[in-house]
């Protein structure tokens, strides 16, 4: 069963006149966001993403972009408490 | 001519077997309930599996042992290199989304280990999901390694491996079914036990026995039922599955309670924002929230949650005087 978060609120966006159609994207997202369709990357459905930064990251046509962040409650209280971005402190806490 | 090429080896390489003893199960079972955190680390460097050689593939792992221990079990009877990346300790998604499983960090490890004078054929396989960390086209700029990205689930790797570098249709796809919810339950509870165990049991010493029942069946709830549930808990907030989870968990306990209609509501009003909490925070266990998500979800689920515990201790105190 596909599981979904709350809809339409992903920052992923991808420039479809960049894409070279290498298809590193398909590869690296976890959540099968994209297809290949006409030598270029589509995105099938953006309310699967979670906005790892996978696909924007190994872009090499730099045509993905979106905010990176964890989908974490605890991230974005510890980012609010200390003031700088959400941050799970994994490493130091039991998260994760 | 390639035995001088072998032969300038760093001291570094650690033999490694690929075989899962008792002790490795026994160190899993102790993770997966936060025992001991510090042991939970490999020593990052080049490992050799079996007797790999210049034509062995070359895996990347984390420094957290159920990652490692992972991979090195799912390689059993290949001969290959395993270098170890030093991510704190910490898991190779985790890792990977601080950037600690990342670019430069494989970089750095390649550098130090001397592998490109080990291995002939300069590509290295990282699992799929240490790349939200790495660009791959710059490891590749950086070193002259070419970064290929494994399956998701080590155990696929074999299969990988025989379809010459390609994905299987799911391999690629992060599953969240029961057995991988299920799996941090004991960490959820570890984690909110800590607080509402010591409170279940200061409420009962205080003679609270109705409260003391009513914590212990929402910390059940918000750690145990939300990730066994997780699909079934209506709603895409992991807030409202909380609260649903909370509810359903004091639709079971009232019963045996002698509340009336007044008190129950009090208790509601105070318990559920608990459970919903919980739930929230099972965002970050999840394999697939969104910041952009959770930041709308909590915009509105905090103050939910504090206006309704606030109205439950209102009402709870309200309660002692009429």
């Amino acid at each position: 069963m596909t599981q979904k978060y709350l809809a339409s609120v992903s920052t992923l966006k991808l420039d479809a006149a960049k894409c070279t159609g290498c298809g590193m994207c398909v590869n690296v997202c976890p959540h099968a966001v994209f297809i290949i369709k006409d030598r270029k990357a589509r995105i099938t459905d953006p309310d699967l993403c979670m906005e790892c930064g996978a696909c924007s990251g190994n872009c090499p046509a730099e045509a993905i972009s979106l905010k990176k962040g964890v989908g974490c409650a605890t991230a974005v209280i510890q980012g609010f408490l200390r003031g700088t971005e959400p941050d799970c402190g994994c490493g130091d806490s039991d998260c994760c | 001519m390639s035995q001088n090429a072998a032969a300038p080896a760093p001291l570094t390489i650690q033999k490694i077997s690929s075989e899962y003893t008792r002790s490795d199960m026994f160190a899993a079972w102790k993770a997966r309930w936060g025992i001991n955190r510090a042991a939970w680390r490999v020593k990052p460097g080049l490992y050799a599996l079996g007797s790999p050689s210049a034509d062995s593939s070359v895996f990347a792992s984390a420094n957290y042992t159920l990652s490692f221990n992972e991979l090195r079990k799912s390689l059993k009877g290949l001969d290959a290199w395993i270098l170890v990346l030093d991510t704190k300790g910490i898991n190779v998604w985790c890792a990977a989304g601080k950037g600690t499983f990342g670019t430069m960090e494989l970089t750095r490890s390649i550098m130090e280990s001397g592998l490109d004078k080990i291995v002939k054929n300069k590509t290295i396989i990282l699992p799929q999901l240490g790349a939200p960390g790495v660009a791959a086209h710059r490891v590749k700029v950086y070193t002259g390694f070419s970064v290929v990205y494994g399956p998701v689930r080590a155990e696929d790797i074999k299969d990988f491996l025989s379809l010459r570098g390609k994905a299987a249709p799911g391999m690629r796809e992060v599953k969240f079914g029961f057995p991988e919810r299920i799996i941090l339950a004991p960490i959820e509870l570890v984690y909110f036990g800590k607080y509402l165990l010591p409170a279940a049991a200061i409420l009962y010493g205080l003679g609270l026995k109705t409260d003391a029942l009513l914590t212990l069946a929402t910390l059940l709830a918000g750690t145990i039922l939300v990730p066994a549930l997780l699909p079934l808990l209506p709603g895409r907030s992991f807030s409202v599955k909380g609260a649903v989870a909370g509810a359903a968990a004091l639709a079971a306990v009232y019963p045996l309670l002698n509340l009336d209609a007044y008190q129950s509501a009090a208790r509601a009003l105070f318990y559920l924002p608990l459970a919903s909490f919980m739930g929230m925070e099972f965002t970050g266990a999840s394999t697939y929230t969104s910041l952009s998500g959770v930041k709308k979800e909590m915009r509105l689920a905090l103050p939910a949650q504090a206006l309704a515990l606030l109205s439950g201790i209102a009402m709870l105190i309200a309660g002692r005087f009429i």
